[in-house]
């Protein structure tokens, strides 16, 4: 298929919606703002010296491109399909959300925009926004749930290292979306100055859309990468997802590949069944929260539940729209992975291939246990390792020393 | 005529601006929210805005993100909200009620059967925070064909390109928003809020309510003066925050209601 015929490639439309998802809900005050960037952004995209620009960042700065390692161990562990991982976590910063961040900062300075805001759950976000702010000398400011911030210290320290100040948020449970509706409240207070730097693929359009254009050079290295190392496309790809951003990075150039297995795996915290989970496709319905429709997990009045997993990065009740649009239609599909089983995969991973990979990631690599070892020897599957760990050692050691406790 | 449309011609006939009052349905829990909402026109409220209470309010300032959290813990959502304005039509069957809040309870809950419903228990308009006139066919539009007014925020970034869209649709009346920013922040000067009026009515012949950070008689009186409508919300929402006792919150919210519409009567007299 030709890059112009595209099935599943061709969303968002002029309104921002894939399907019956995506959009623009917002607040008044945010309207003329969102629609000023998203003529920023239309424009920026085709101008060859922002995309040079970018380019030169992607390269010299986030260290791009990250390498597609055939996992030796891991395959043979699992006895069964070749097990491959992008390896977003050598990225700058150490996970895949800087990708963004330098092209979501070019376009704030294009823009003439001072002052930068961000949201952030594991705080890597946090981490990838304070440093291309200290980069380009911009102010940034982050708000982190009172949670997160307990869970995640390490990086709440990185970020005040690189001179941002971390505000601390205590509404609801004191995490993702209550950050997020935080740094909304910021932004309708200081619309003049202030550029939202939302860190995954949700929010009003055109974040979904643009968010997940500066992530697909995940999947675009992929595809040439396999290409080179084995001449052919891969037969699965495999991402967790919080908002969706490192899993729509590595997804959408392969979308319209439909010999390509595509799979998305939720965070599902102490099981779906307990309700103490963050699985909006796998446990949620739709609705509409921070500007878009999508899924979300919500009661019966329609009030949001709070997340809940062992990672603070997944730990989000929605998810992105377009993720939405292809459960509903059926291209990706969606699974989940419990707290113990994302806890199991990531110590196999440190024993098995000497990378400590972050919590988040943990959960596509449990999914990766469960399939590989099913699946012949012949058979190409790609994991993106979004993130290392060394930001959950605390996390980790708690529930080691939990499950001690629990032995004796 | 819609009870909108006849309070804001009432009012111009009299030469005075409406005292548009915010509570959020439910706060601090249903009886004593109903009690105030009885007690509100006889307060002096001409309009009264209900707030639908969301876990995730984000153009709220801390004010009204701590009533929508009362209402909750206390067990509130929409069904309760429109039983509350079907007793509160019992007894007053003129002051023009409008329900304001977030798309997501409205979603969940059925558009159809909201707008049904809302028009059965006496609801005259509704503003829905986030959605914009981008979005005018999911909620607006049916709303509209079923005799409900959809009033408009309009703000100080909805620039003069932009207007024409804002109040395509707009109906009942126009709020605007005075400053960029959450409920309860600041207040706008007078000067910005003039020019605001002049400038939405080389567009509009809707009444104009401004609102956010008025919270005294004087404040009231000064945009009475050059405005249609004065809406008032975290400071009243503060008297019930401060309440050591339900009739604490009722007495408060009540007398602070009557010594605004002192000052919204009085404004243009002098
Ligand atoms: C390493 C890592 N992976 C994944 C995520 C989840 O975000 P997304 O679904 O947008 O990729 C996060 C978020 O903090 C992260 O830090």
């Amino acid at each position: 298929m030709s890059q112009t015929e595209t099935q599943y490639r061709n969303g968002p439309d002029v309104r921002g919606m894939f399907g019956a998802f995506g959009g623009r809900y917002v607040a008044e005050t945010l309207m003329p703002l969102i629609l000023d960037l998203n003529r920023e952004y239309e424009i920026a995209k085709q101008d060859p010296a922002f995309l040079k620009e970018l380019a030169y960042f992607q390269r010299d700065y986030v260290g791009r491109p990250s390498p597609l390692y055939f996992a030796e161990r891991l395959t043979e562990h699992c006895g069964g399909a070749k097990i491959y991982l992008k390896r977003e976590e050598l990225n700058h910063t150490g996970a895949h959300k800087i990708n963004n961040c330098i092209g979501q900062i070019l376009l704030a300075r294009r823009m003439g925009k001072k002052r930068i805001i961000a949201e952030t759950g594991a705080g890597m976000h946090g981490v990838a926004t304070a440093t291309v702010a200290a980069r380009f000398g911009l102010e940034c400011v982050i708000y982190m749930g009172t949670t997160d911030i307990e869970r995640q210290q390490a990086n709440v320290f990185r970020m005040k290292l690189l001179g941002a100040t971390v505000i601390p948020v205590v509404a609801g449970t004191g995490t993702l979306k209550d950050a997020m509706n935080e740094a909304l409240r910021d932004w309708v207070t200081n619309v003049d100055s202030t550029f939202y730097l939302i860190g995954t693929v949700a929010g009003p359009h055109p974040y979904p859309a643009m968010v997940r254009d500066f992530q697909a050079v995940i999947g675009k290295e992929t595809r040439e990468q396999m290409q080179a190392q084995e001449g052919r496309l891969p037969d699965s790809l495999v991402a967790c997802i919080g908002g969706g951003s490192n899993a729509m990075g590595l997804f959408h150039p392969f979308l319209d590949d439909t010999s390509v297995r595509i799979i998305g795996v939720e965070a599902a915290g102490h099981g779906i069944e307990t309700g103490k989970h963050a699985a909006s496709l796998n446990g949620g319905v739709p609705g509409v929260l921070h500007g878009n429709r999508t899924f979300l997990l919500q009661d019966n009045d329609g009030q949001i539940i709070d997340a809940h997993s062992i990672s603070a990065g997944l730990d989000y009740p929605g998810i992105g729209p377009e993720h939405a649009w292809l459960h509903d239609i059926g291209r990706v599909e969606y699974t989940s992975v419990t707290d113990d089983e994302a806890l199991t995969a990531f110590h196999q991973c440190c024993r098995l291939e000497g990378i400590i990979p972050a919590l988040e990631t943990a959960h596509a690599l449990a999914e990766v246990f469960k399939r590989a070892p099913t699946l012949p020897k012949d058979h190409l599957m790609v994991v993106n390792l979004s993130g290392r760990g060394d930001k959950d050692m605390q996390t980790v050691m708690h529930h080691m020393d939990l499950s001690k406790q629990e032995k004796h | 005529m819609s009870r909108l449309q006849t309070r804001f011609a009432d009012l111009k006939e009299q030469n005075r601006a409406a005292l548009v009052t915010f509570i959020t349905a439910g706060d601090p829990a249903y009886d004593t929210s109903l009690a105030i909402l009885k007690g509100l026109p006889k307060a002096g409220a001409d309009v009264i805005e209900l707030g639908m209470p969301f876990t995730d309010p984000m153009a709220d300032g801390p004010a009204i993100q701590l009533a929508n959290i009362r209402a909750l813990d206390a067990k509130q959502n929409l069904a309760k909200t429109l039983q509350m304005v079907r007793e509160f039509r019992v007894e007053d069957t003129t002051t023009p009620l409008v329900l304001m809040g977030y798309y997501n309870p409205i979603h969940n809950y059925g558009v159809e059967r909201f707008i049904a419903e809302a028009r059965e228990s006496g609801v005259d308009g509704l503003i829905v925070v986030d959605l914009p006139p981008e979005h005018n066919n999911e909620l607006c539009d049916p709303a509209q064909e079923a005799g409900l007014d959809f009033i408009r925020l309009t703000t100080p970034t909805t620039d003069d390109n932009r207007l024409p869209t804002v109040l395509n649709g707009s109906s009942g009346f126009v709020y605007y928003v005075s400053v960029a920013g959450v409920t309860g922040a600041g207040a706008a000067t007078i000067e910005h809020v003039k020019e605001a009026v002049t400038r939405l009515r080389r567009h509009t012949d809707l009444p104009i309510s401004i609102g956010f950070g008025i919270r005294t008689p004087d404040q009231a009186a000064a945009i009475a003066r050059v405005a249609e409508g004065v809406v008032v919300g975290s400071a009243l929402i503060d008297q019930i925050a401060n309440a050591q006792s339900a009739d604490q919150a009722v007495s408060g919210v009540l007398k602070l209601c009557a010594e605004l519409s002192e000052g919204v009567r009085k404004a243009r007299v002098s």
